[in-house]
């Protein structure tokens, strides 16, 4: 029943609360193995997306098939194949790492025989094996993070939902965090993780970016950043960059200055980087302010976004 | 359903309950805390009423008449007085409850058979303990001059003169009549029921509060699974509690234990299962903890409280309430509790009421179950 490779498939997936459309004729697929990025801003519906395809919610109209089973119509075959992260953090406070492994294998249906076994994998994967006496009200963010994804994939679901995972976790443990989840996938695991930390859309395979409710990019982030054709990017460094940025303020073609580490991001209203170069270098020499450095660079994750909600938002005028 | 998962919940709530040792310790200790105080405040005996005597005849009769008062274990002679006056201020300041005044010529008017009326007065502020008082009072009088009356006119000649009717009262099942022996079964009701409604009616909420039921709620627990496990692991505390107010009432107030055992334990265990459910199926339906627990207190303590015939008889109450009161399942408890502990009653006459609470509690299971469904969607 499940041969088509696929571990998610949304068709025209849509869900209104009240006359709000959270989500708006959605759709998409998500191949097995595969780190499928969902970024957005806040309430742009990922959430939501996420809840129906855990069976938590129900469609409003469209389908949505998690690992060849339907939402509307399996929800419990769906929940013994996913696991789920929400974006609260919701273990249990008052028991420790342990308790809460034992009684998520035990909701999860772990056969007693195996749960020893999948409560070591979890804890060694989670590397919270020190603290597994420690009651989870005293541990730190990321610890807690990893005892939740840990306690989300007990079952060893060949699907998993986080959402907004890293919310609220240091660097480092977002990082360490994002290491789990590339192990995950390497072991054959899907994972749909949403995030509104946009360095973070580099560490996945895929990504979608939803915006009101509809789907507006989706690609390979090197994908989406070549895309990118409304826009270009220059770095620009000056030992005075604060009279470069007056400079450049009112010259044409140029769209935006923003200071950016020591630096300056440069941002061009069109495509054609070389002409802008020169228009750029014109100007300040004009004021005689003196250039270092001047060369296109490879636009962020974040850029791309920006330019897309921006362009999104010039078609809805 | 899947023994696995329940039990899975049940470990899960058994140890949330022990970690909360505050919460759990209050558990415990309500049950003995109410039981004492109600056991004892709400006693309905009238005992050593501090009284008053204004003895205006002086006789040898008058004083056996006020012999027969200290005599008795429902009045407290605290002092003799002179003029009436003075018990009228005693009574003001609340220092007596009441006054009894025997006029001049007690002796010989009864003697003659004659009307003497000695007169009682009474502090009428609280009319319950007044009317009792008043009663123990007139028969107590009425008995001595009867047999005054009789003593005096045999000394005159004639024969012996018996009172015309002497009835001799005797009361069933609560002989000495003590209040304790009805209040303490019908206590035990109660507090049941309070408690266990307020054990459950957080749990759910919690969850929903805690934002851990979306959690669960992914996993492929199911909520009938959640529903029992979670009161099982309540009932284990709520059977606690029924084994302690047992203890106290049986120990402390000396109640007796007449009927089986065995049907006080099956009883009290189905009595649990409906009010446990009912805390779950309120806090399923409640959207915080806060209002989950008004809302337990509301529909457990009120009812059992005031409608279950515990204190205030149902058969005195409008139509109406007489009404809701039979849906109330302390009200069923209650009359199982006083029937086995006073009356010694078996299963062959309460059988209704056990049935009616397996009922109670059957119902309110499925609706916990279907609520917490459909919170789903």
């Amino acid at each position: 029943m499940n041969s088509n490779g696929w571990a998610v498939e949304i068709e025209d997936l849509v869900k209104r609360f009240g006359d709000f459309v959270a989500v708006d004729h959605v759709s998409m697929r998500v191949p097995k193995g595969e780190i499928f990025g969902f970024l957005g801003p806040n309430g742009a519906g990922k959430s939501t997306t996420i809840r129906m395809l855990c069976g938590l919610l129900t469609p409003t109209s469209g389908s949505a098939r998690v690992n060849g089973l339907d939402v509307a119509t399996e929800p419990e075959q769906i929940r013994r194949n996913i696991g789920y992260m929400s974006q609260k953090f919701s273990l249990y406070d008052d028991l420790t790492v342990e308790e809460n492994i034992d009684f998520f294998g035990g909701v999860y249906g772990v056969p007693r025989e195996r749960r020893p076994e999948r409560r070591d994998y979890v804890l060694r994967m989670a590397n919270i094996e020190e603290k597994r006496k420690a009651l989870t009200r005293t541990l730190s963010g990321g610890w807690k993070q990893r005892l939740a994804l840990g306690c989300a994939i007990l079952h060893d679901p060949p699907v998993l939902f986080l959402d907004e995972p890293t919310s609220g976790v240091d660097p480092i443990a977002r990082a360490g965090f994002w290491a789990l989840i590339h192990d995950l996938s390497e072991t054959g695991h899907t994972v749909f993780v949403s995030t509104h930390y946009m360095d973070e859309a580099e560490y996945c395979h895929r990504l979608a970016l939803m915006y009101r409710g509809k789907v507006i990019a989706l690609g390979a982030p090197a994908e989406l950043k070549k895309g990118l054709t409304s826009h270009s990017l220059l770095q620009l460094d000056s030992p005075h960059p604060l009279e470069a940025m007056r400079a450049l303020d009112h010259t044409a073609r140029v769209s935006d200055v923003a200071v950016f580490g020591g630096g300056l991001h440069v941002t061009l209203g069109d495509i054609d980087a070389e002409g802008g170069m020169a228009r750029v270098r014109q100007a300040l020499e004009a004021k005689g302010i003196e250039v270092t450095r001047l060369e296109r660079i490879e636009p962020s994750m974040e850029d791309v976004f920006v330019a897309m909600i921006e362009a999104e938002e010039r078609k809805a005028e | 359903m899947s023994y696995r998962r329940l039990r899975a919940v049940w470990i899960k709530e058994l140890r949330h309950i022990v970690r909360d040792a505050r919460s759990l310790a209050m558990a415990l200790a309500v049950p003995v805390m109410m039981l004492v105080l109600f056991g004892f405040a709400l006693s309905l005996d009238v005992d050593r009423i501090p009284t008053l005597v204004c003895d205006q005849d002086g006789t040898q009769a008058s004083r056996d008449l006020v012999r027969q008062f200290q005599g008795s274990r429902y009045f407290t002679i605290t002092g003799f007085v002179a003029d009436t006056g003075a018990i009228d201020r005693a009574i003001d300041r609340s220092q007596v409850l009441m006054g009894v005044v025997i006029p001049r010529d007690y002796s010989r008017d009864t003697g003659l058979g004659r009307q003497a009326p000695v007169q009682i007065l009474l502090d009428g502020s609280d009319s319950n303990t007044a009317s009792i008082a008043l009663g123990y009072a007139e028969t107590l009088v009425r008995n001595y001059s009867l047999a005054l009356r009789s003593q005096m006119q045999n000394r005159r000649g004639g024969g012996a003169l018996a009172p015309p009717v002497d009835a001799r009262l005797r009361v069933w099942y609560n002989s000495s009549l003590e209040s304790k022996n009805y209040v303490v079964p019908g206590l035990i009701a109660v507090i049941l029921m309070i408690i266990a409604a307020l054990l459950t009616s957080l749990t759910i909420a919690r969850e929903w509060e805690m934002g851990t039921m979306e959690q669960i709620l992914s996993t492929p627990l199911r909520p009938v699974e959640m529903v029992l496990g979670k009161m099982l692991a309540y009932f284990v505390v709520g059977l606690a509690d029924a084994a302690i107010a047992v203890v106290v009432g049986l120990g402390v107030f000396q109640v007796p234990l007449r009927g089986s055992v065995l049907l006080l334990a099956v009883s009290t265990c189905v009595f649990l299962f409906g009010a446990l459910f009912w805390g779950i199926f309120v806090s399923s339906a409640a959207r915080t903890q806060l209002q989950a627990y008004q809302i337990g207190i509301l529909t457990s303590f009120l009812p059992a409280f005031l409608l279950s015939g515990f204190v205030y008889s149902i058969e005195d109450m409008p139509p109406v309430i007489q009404l809701i009161s039979r849906i109330v399942p302390a009200r069923y408890f209650v009359t199982i509790l006083k029937g086995i502990f006073l009356k010694g009653s078996g299963m062959r006459i309460l059988w209704g009421e056990l049935g009616f609470l397996a009922l109670y509690a059957t119902i309110v299971f499925l609706l916990a179950t279907r609520r917490l469904n459909r919170k789903l969607a």
